[in-house]
């Protein structure tokens, strides 16, 4: 087993990885921070207002539960991803051409062509799917209870909510976004503690495996490790 | 124009694959060589570095490495009465970007063409006779054979480092490799890698059905290697973060790995990055280049690099283009009337593919390689009566774990949410316990897929981009649809819980957004005569003999395989033609 240089010896992850492949939510992430983040609650958005905010704790929070096994977009911090990423390049759409004209109505396959950035259709979407659940439900999307909230996601992943056409890739970002914040390297601060990489057995950036290709049908007994050198 | 600078013997635009490979063989020769690389300059280290590079979301989906469509893009329509709109942000391909290229990020998946497949006009009218040739399919033969290339195919392999088993040895079938594909006269440079659960299950299978499987030939090193430029290379270990990624060790094959270190020890070669190249000059009299003009981003100023040769080595989308803005390549192709070439025989891929769920079985998708797998050729193009099947074209499959990342790769049964509880529920319990098998097809060209530029939307620098009519052909889904006929029988004889096909189906419209391959061919298609492609069987423009366009843009059509082995063929036939023919004595060399 290759050791990585600047990290500690991978053979005493194999001690370890037993007990902690079992562990999955909460356990495994206390024990994999080493210094506990901001509770959601106190978290500082980079760039999502207060009602923004609160829309996309509600909605992440629908679209991976806590409930069940696994963890859940809360536990996981993924407001804190969307709410990064759309502070920075991505939300901004640096690296796309946004030069005009632009043809929203345009049909699906034929891709982006609103002329709004990913952050300016969530500052737009979000009002109007809030103004919709108003309507349809009689409160914004957070007030509602979960079942009525999974009802209108729902609604908008099926394209019964009437956005107008330069948000109509609302729903598809968002639940891209929701599981890149699950998944994505802990330091974009999502997945926090790896626990959706504990859960699933993926072990994030080992990317050493020279002797498991011939290691047929038996589990990857290691649990991950990211970027920074955190262990889980 | 701002600055213009010191002539030199040969400027090459764009320093991927194929100018990597022009750069060091004709530094051999003494010439004073410059490469201009629109991109940044990038390096094993410190660019790839572990852990950096292992970042799925930076490089897999925010997609760092590729072309930014902020600075070069084109426009896409399916027919020539829509609206072509720009390719905004990546999807279906993903053109690469700085020093290295496509080259640094691809899969590794090598293959020769077939010997059929660079005389696909003639194999057809042989064996069914021209009038099974469907209207609209502009069906051609390359003007080189595979016999002349061969020793080239060689050459590319061991400068590159190709993992695999020969299949055929100077026309003996050998145990073990492809006994379908064209002869080889050596075995490769490196053994064939070891195979992982799904592959091996996959071969199984596949005997067991009486087909011919064999390790899929890799660009990704088995062993420790040296290649001919003195380069080396250390095994692959599986690290799953191959394509899309710079590979942190030496090894993947790629300019980095195979070449750029000793180009670099050359005096008489030189590269600059940041500088785009926007133009190539023209003379006066129309016959030749005087060279090239580019942007360079750090003077924020333009710049004309005068040389004797100039070598578009850009990519296939960007060399197109480059052309289109030029002059260069012959009249632009007009689908209406049938006239022009440059623009003309644009052409892409064919895939579909199984995916099988065990949920008892392990299947680590995270340990793999690019072009890991076995594959099998049982249903390739010289193994296909076309006349009774109604397509012409054929496929190769694989199966090989090579990209486990979970926000990219988690397939799950058909009915499980793509959302809520459902949907974690499915990725708890699928994740690792599912297994894919791919068809990899011919893609033809037809009258109505073709390059040109776009009326309406221009880019940076105030250049109208490039524009591309493309859509699906009945001939090649068809082909698909035969593929799929084939290969769920031999899915369900693995006895998966479940399983699930993705095959486009007749009918199916090009759809920008998921990714499918950067497999884009044709456009400066090579042929026989000027009125028929832009180049000659050298590569070398027909109308300009001092330029030369490499990559697969000079396809006829595209074959059924990833296309970079017929581009670094094709590129060190061209190379050893300006070597052994051209500097001697500058003109057509046809
Ligand atoms: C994700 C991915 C996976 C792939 N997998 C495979 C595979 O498994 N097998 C296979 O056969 N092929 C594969 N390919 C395709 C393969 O990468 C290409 O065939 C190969 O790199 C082409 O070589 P090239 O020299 O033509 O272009 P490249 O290697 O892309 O080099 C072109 C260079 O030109 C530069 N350039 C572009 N425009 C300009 C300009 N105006 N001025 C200056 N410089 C410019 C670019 O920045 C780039 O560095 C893959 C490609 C991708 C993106
Ligand atoms: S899988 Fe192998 S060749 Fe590919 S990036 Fe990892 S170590 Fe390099």
């Amino acid at each position: 087993m290759t050791d990585l240089p600047g990290y500690p010896s991978r053979r005493n992850f194999l001690k370890g990885s037993a007990a902690g492949f079992a562990l999955t939510g909460i356990a495994a992430s206390a024990e994999a921070q080493v210094e506990a983040p901001v509770s959601l609650d106190e978290y500082e958005t980079e760039y999502l207002n207060g009602a923004e905010w609160a829309f996309i704790m509600a909605a992440t929070a629908r679209l991976i539960p806590s409930e069940g096994d696994g963890p859940g977009a809360l536990e996981t911090r993924v407001p804190v991803f969307i709410d990064r990423q759309l502070a920075g390049d991505y939300g901004s759409a640096d690296d796309w051409y946004m030069e005009g004209p632009h043809a929203p109505d345009a049909e699906p396959a034929r891709g982006w062509q609103t002329p709004l950035t990913p952050a300016e259709v969530y500052r737009q979407a979000i009002p109007a799917f809030d103004a919709w659940c108003q309507s349809s439900h009689g409160a914004s999307f957070a007030e509602l209870d979960a079942e009525t909230q999974d009802a209108a996601l729902t609604s908008l992943s099926e394209g019964e909510v009437e956005l107008s056409s330069e948000l109509r890739d609302f729903w598809s970002l968002l639940l891209s976004n929701t599981k890149e914040g699950y998944f994505a390297d802990p330091q974009y601060g999502g997945n926090a503690g790896m626990q959706s990489w504990v859960y699933i057995g993926f072990p994030g950036a080992r990317a050493a495996y020279r002797e498991w290709p011939e290691r047929h049908n038996i589990e990857y007994p290691l649990g991950p490790v990211s970027i920074s050198g955190e262990r889980a | 124009m701002a600055r213009t600078e010191p002539k030199k013997d040969v400027v090459i635009v764009g320093l991927g694959w194929t100018g990597s490979i022009a750069g060091i063989e004709l530094a051999q020769e003494g010439l004073d060589i410059v490469a201009l690389e629109r991109g940044h300059d990038q390096s094993t280290v410190p660019d790839f570095q572990y852990p950096q590079q292992i970042d799925e979301l930076k490089y897999g989906v925010r997609l760092k490495m590729m072309q930014k469509p902020s600075q070069q893009t084109l426009t896409v329509r399916r027919s020539g009465d829509e609206t072509a709109l720009p390719y905004r942000s990546l999807g279906s391909f993903l053109p690469g970007n700085g020093v290295g290229g496509a080259g640094t990020h691809w899969n590794g998946l090598n293959w020769r063409p077939m010997p059929e497949e660079l005389r696909l006009r003639s194999y057809v009218a042989e064996n069914w006779g021209e009038d099974i040739i469907p209207e609209g399919m502009n069906l051609g033969d390359y003007p080189v054979s595979y016999d002349e290339l061969e020793p080239f195919f060689t050459r590319f392999e061991k400068v590159a480092g190709i993992s695999g088993k020969a299949g055929n040895l100077n026309g003996e079938i050998q145990e073990g490799g492809n006994p379908f594909e064209g002869w080889r006269s050596e075995e490769f440079p490196m053994p064939p890698h070891r195979a992982t659960w799904d592959s091996q299950k996959f071969g199984e299978a596949a005997s067991a059905m009486g087909y011919h499987p064999f390790t899929a030939s890799a660009g990704i090193a088995s062993t420790s290697y040296t290649n001919p430029y003195g380069m080396q290379m250390g095994p692959c270990n599986f690290c799953g973060f191959c394509e899309r990624f710079g590979c942190y060790q030496y090894s993947k094959s790629s300019p980095q790995t195979a070449i750029l270190g000793a180009l670099k020890q050359y005096p008489n070669f030189e590269y600059r990055t940041n500088s785009e190249v926007l133009k190539v000059e023209t003379a006066a009299d129309g016959k030749t280049a005087t060279g090239v003009t580019y942007w360079d981003e750090a003077a924020q100023e333009e710049v004309f690099q005068p040389a004797d040769i100039v070598i578009l080595s850009s990519y296939q989308l960007n060399n197109v283009h480059l052309m289109l803005l030029s002059g260069i390549g012959g009249p632009v192709y007009d689908p209406v009337t049938g006239d022009g070439v440059l623009g003309k025989n644009y052409a892409y891929q064919m895939n579909g593919g199984v995916s099988l769920f065990f949920e008892d079985e392990h299947f680590n998708p995270f340990v793999g390689h690019g072009a890991n797998g076995i594959a099998l050729d049982d249903f390739a193009i010289n193994q296909n009566d076309f006349g009774a099947l109604g397509f012409i074209g054929g496929s190769y499959w694989r199966s090989g774990t090579f990209n486990g990342q979970p926000i990219r790769n988690m397939p799950l049964p058909s009915g499980t949410p793509s959302w809520g509880a459902g949907w974690k529920e499915g990725i708890g319990r699928w994740y690792g316990h599912a297994m894919s098998i791919g068809s990899h097809g011919s893609h033809m060209a037809y009258a109505n897929n073709h390059l040109d530029l776009d009326p309406t939307y221009t880019d940076r620098h105030g250049r109208p981009l490039m524009r591309m009519t493309f859509n699906w052909q009945d001939n090649d889904l068809r082909m698909n649809q035969y593929m799929k006929s084939k290969m769920e029988p031999l899915a369900a004889s693995m006895n998966p819980d479940s399983m699930q096909s993705g095959f486009k189906d007749v009918g199916a419209q090009y759809d920008v957004r998921p990714y499918q391959t950067t497999h884009n061919t044709g456009g400066h298609s090579m042929s026989e005569t000027a009125r028929e492609g832009s180049v000659n069987r050298y590569s070398q423009a027909w109308d300009k003999h001092n330029v030369f366009v490499m990559g697969a843009g000079n396809f006829v059509q595209n074959t059924q395989y990833n296309p970079t082995g017929l581009v670094g063929g094709l590129a060190y036939h061209t190379v050893n033609a300006i070597r052994t023919q051209y500097l001697s004595n500058p003109r057509p060399l046809v």
